[in-house]
This record gives C-alpha cells, structure tokens and sequence, in this order.
C-alpha cells in the first residue's frame, strides 16, 4: 500500500498541495483528476520525490519517510522511494541517445547492476507486452509518440515498481495515437498493476480507474469508486468539473 | 653546376626546411596542442561543474577565473607566466610556461563550452534518470553528458582548431615549437615569404586533420537521429 499524509508542498509563497492524504491499494488504479493547475503533476511528482513537499509523510511498502520544512530527506531514502515507484512522464521523456532497448534496460543495467543478458531478457519482454517487440532496435526520434509512450512505459516498469505515476500518458498524443497508450495502461490493469495517474482523459479516467480523486486548488474534495463518484459525485464541485469533462 | 635547375630554387628551399620544420612541430607544437586541450578540458569541465553546481563562493572563484583569462590578451598571459612570475620567485622552463599559459587559456573558453551544453539539456532528461533510481552522478555520467557532448563537438573542436594556431604564440617565450622554428630559418635565409607559406602549409595541414576528425565525430554522434521533441 502506498500513503501520502498530510502532505503540504508550497514553491515559496504559492502552497499548491495543502494537507493532502491520500492512500492506494495494492493492485487498484486510481485517476487523479482536477482542473488545471490543481496541483494533479505535484502530488505525482512528491510520490517519487521529484518535488520534496514541505510537511507529511509518504510510505511505500516497508519504507516510511516524514517530510519537515528546509529539511531534506536522506539521499538514500529518496534513492529507495525512486526504486519503487515508476514515472510516466507527459511528454515521454525517453533518452534520446539510447534505442527504446536501451531505454528500458537502462534502469536495470545501471541502477540494479543486472548483468548484461539478463537485463535485455526482461526488457524485451516489456518491450513485447506494450507491443513494440520490434522496435527494439529503434531510436526514440524514429518511433511515433504513441510508440514512445509505450516505450516509457516499459522503461518505468522495468525495475517492478511498486506503484507506476502515470502524468497525462496520453495528452501530448493525437487521438488516434493516444488509444494505443490507453490499451497498454488497460491491460496492465487487468494485470493488477498498481498506478496513480493524473489525467483529463475520460477513457482513462472512467473506464480503467477503479478509484478517483478530485484535486480542487490543493486540496483532495472527493475520492471514491470511479463508477459512484462519476454517477454521483458528492460535491457540487465535483459534479461541475465532471461535467465540463464530458462536454470537452 | 650551371645551365637550368632540375628543382626550382623556391621548392629546394622548402625541401630543405621540411625537415627542422617538421620536427618542430612534431615535438613541440603537436604535443603541445595535445597537451595543453586534454588539460584545459579537463579543467574547463571541472569549472563548469562547480559554476552549474557548486557552492556559490567557489562559484564566484571560477567567474572570476573566466572572467581574466578572456578578457586579456594569450600572449599577455604567455609572458607573465614566463616572463612576469620569476620576479617573485617562480622561474619555469619555456614548454612548462606556454604549456600552463595554454591550459589556463583552453580551460576558460571550454568551461563556458561544456556549461552552455550541459544547460542546453532539458531538464526532463535529469527528471526521467532520477525516476527510473540513478543518482546525481548516474544521471549526468549516463543521460547528461552523452547528449551533451554530441551537441559539444563542434565547439571544441573550434577551440581545438584554434588552440593548433594559437601555439604559433610560444615562440614569443621561447619554446623553439613550429614558427620559431620557421623564424629561425628566415634569419639565415632571407626568405620569409617561402618558410612563412611553407610554415603556414604544416599549420593548415594539422588542422585540417582536426577538421577530419570532427566530421568523424559528429557522423558517430548523428547516428541516432534528431532529437526527440518534447511535444507539449
Ligand atoms: N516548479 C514549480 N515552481 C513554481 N510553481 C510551480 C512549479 N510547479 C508547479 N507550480 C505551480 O503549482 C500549481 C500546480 O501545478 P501542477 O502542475 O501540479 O498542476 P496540474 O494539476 O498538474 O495542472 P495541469 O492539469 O495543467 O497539468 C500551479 O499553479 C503551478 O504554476
Ligand atoms: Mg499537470
């Protein structure tokens, strides 16, 4: 299970996430949604401490860590949260001068030390789950962006997170390209992945998520089965931003 | 021996000088230039690291640093290594003088190289290696430098190509490299138009191998394609 408690994460006067709380089953998918500016990519990026959040705590699995302000956490406990969590970026992020091989091994090779022959064995097995078995080869600016995204997402499994942060996966991609993105993140839920993702997209949101949250103005409104908080939302709040949702 | 020439006079000039030319320039100004740009890379990546990341005194040392060495001349620098500093006690050889005058100078121009280059990657790169667990120094050893050389090439190279005619400046202090060399012979033959081209014929030569190996290196650095854009 992972937790987040009480987390407060300002940059300087501008407090973005005020007290936010919020915990994830194992093997449960849950859609963060919220309006723009909500705070949806900081409370992502404080899961796998890219952002250090002022005050809270987070625990992932055994690992506990507390947050006070101007105090920054061990290197190695932010090493430990990073191992554990998987990062799917907006915009990809792969490594440009690697193959999408290269890319998925990458955290295997260098991070974990696997030897050499064992680390490709596993990235090509991830390569084939999101469907790019062929591609291996190929360079990342030879690839569409659907099929970089699906490379980032077996980059960001790679090392077996525990939890895989997905941020607006399929926003920078035409339509037609982000379906792709969204069958792989379908399948890995059928397959119990456990994910957080921050996203605008109903198909997402709606049909693969089994909880949501509502961020409103840094703080969480609302959380529940997607079914019964998209039939009935609880907050008026909610219910507007729901419906401006779905008459994009 | 009289009647018409089987070489013309120009060209036995230059024949004859090859040789004291060449071998200046082989053991003088060629380990020199190599020298002096592994140093003064060296240095120039150390500077850019502490002025990227270091604490801000010693970044304000390294400001400073630049700052002199750009803002006067080479050959200024050159004779107040060789000639200014044995007033306070620190006499050095001729190669030792040019050789640190060099590296001082390469490292300033190349820190600003390797700042710039380092700058120019998206700070997405440093985010996606930090996701997947790297450390500071993986991620700038793995992720960072890799791209960053690739878009280096043709700025070091430009300082390197540069740094070959640059040594020309150690015959001011001494160093008995190429272009002394060349002076020497003038001196006894009269001839400067004909060493000068044939010196300036080695220099063109050495950097155009230079010349040779960037295209090389960019060819390697190009294989993987464009960049990926960042869609947004
Ligand atoms: N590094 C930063 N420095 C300063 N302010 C930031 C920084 N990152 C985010 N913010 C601010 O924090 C607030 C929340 O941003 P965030 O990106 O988390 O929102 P979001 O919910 O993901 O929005 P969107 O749906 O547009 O992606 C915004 O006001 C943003 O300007
Ligand atoms: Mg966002």
């Amino acid at each position: 299970m992972i937790a987040l408690t009480d987390i407060e994460m300002s940059f300087g006067e501008l407090a973005v996430l005020k007290s936010v709380s919020l915990r994830i089953a194992e093997g449960s998918v849950t859609a963060l949604i919220g309006p723009s500016g909500s705070g949806k990519s900081t409370l992502l990026r404080c899961v796998n401490l890219l952002e250090i959040p002022q005050a809270g705590a987070l625990a992932i699995g055994e690992d506990r860590v507390t947050f006070a302000p101007g105090k920054r956490p061990e290197r190695d406990a932010i090493l430990r949260v990073r191992r554990q969590t998987g990062m799917v970026f907006q915009n990809f992020q792969l490594f440009p001068h690697r193959t999408a091989l290269g890319n998925v091994m990458e955290s295997l090779v260098a991070v974990l030390k696997w030897p050499e022959g064992k680390a490709r064995a596993r990235s090509l097995e991830l390569l084939d789950k999101v469907g790019l078995a062929d591609k291996a080869e190929a360079w990342p600016a030879q690839l569409s962006g659907g099929q970089q995204q699906r490379v980032a997402i077996a980059r960001a499994l790679a090392p077996a997170p525990k939890v895989l942060l997905c941020d607006e996966p399929t926003s920078a991609l035409d339509p037609e390209l982000a379906v792709e993105v969204v069958e792989v993140i379908a399948q890995l839920a059928r397959e119990g992945t456990t994910m957080l993702m921050a996203t605008h997209d109903l198909r997402l949101a709606a049909n693969i998520a089994g909880e949501v949250a509502f961020l409103d103005g840094g703080h969480i409104l609302e959380t529940g089965p997607a079914r019964a908080l998209f039939a009935a939302p609880v907050q008026e709040r909610t219910r507007q931003f729901i419906s401006s949702l779905l008459t994009q | 021996m009289n009647g018409s020439r089987a070489v013309p006079y120009w060209l036995e000039l230059m024949l004859n000088s090859a040789a004291p030319l060449l071998w200046a320039a082989l053991v003088f100004t060629v380990p020199l230039t190599l020298l002096s740009f592994a140093l003064g890379l060296t240095l120039g990546f150390v500077v850019a690291l502490i002025r990227l990341f270091g604490p801000k005194p010693l970044v304000a040392v390294m400001r400073f640093y630049v700052w002199i060495i750009r803002g006067t001349p080479l050959l200024v620098q050159l004779f107040l290594i060789f000639y200014g500093l044995p007033s306070i006690g620190i006499v050095l050889d001729a190669f030792p003088a040019a050789l640190i005058g060099f590296t001082l100078n390469v490292g300033a121009y190349t820190s600003e190289i390797v700042r710039a280059v380092i700058g120019s990657i998206p700070n997405g790169q440093w985010e996606a290696s930090y996701s997947i667990g790297m450390t500071w120094q993986q991620a700038l050893r793995r992720t960072i430098l890799p791209q960053a050389l690739r878009v280096a090439v043709p700025p070091l190279s430009n300082s390197f190509i540069s740094l070959v005619k640059d040594t020309s400046l150690a015959a001011a202090v001494t160093v008995p490299e190429l272009f002394q060399a060349a002076q020497r012979i003038v001196a006894t033959s009269y001839e400067p138009l004909i060493i000068y081209i044939e010196a300036a014929l080695i220099y063109l030569a050495l950097s155009s191998v230079l010349s040779a190996l960037q295209v090389r290196l960019e060819r390697h650095f190009s294989r993987y394609g464009g960049f990926v854009k960042a869609s947004s």
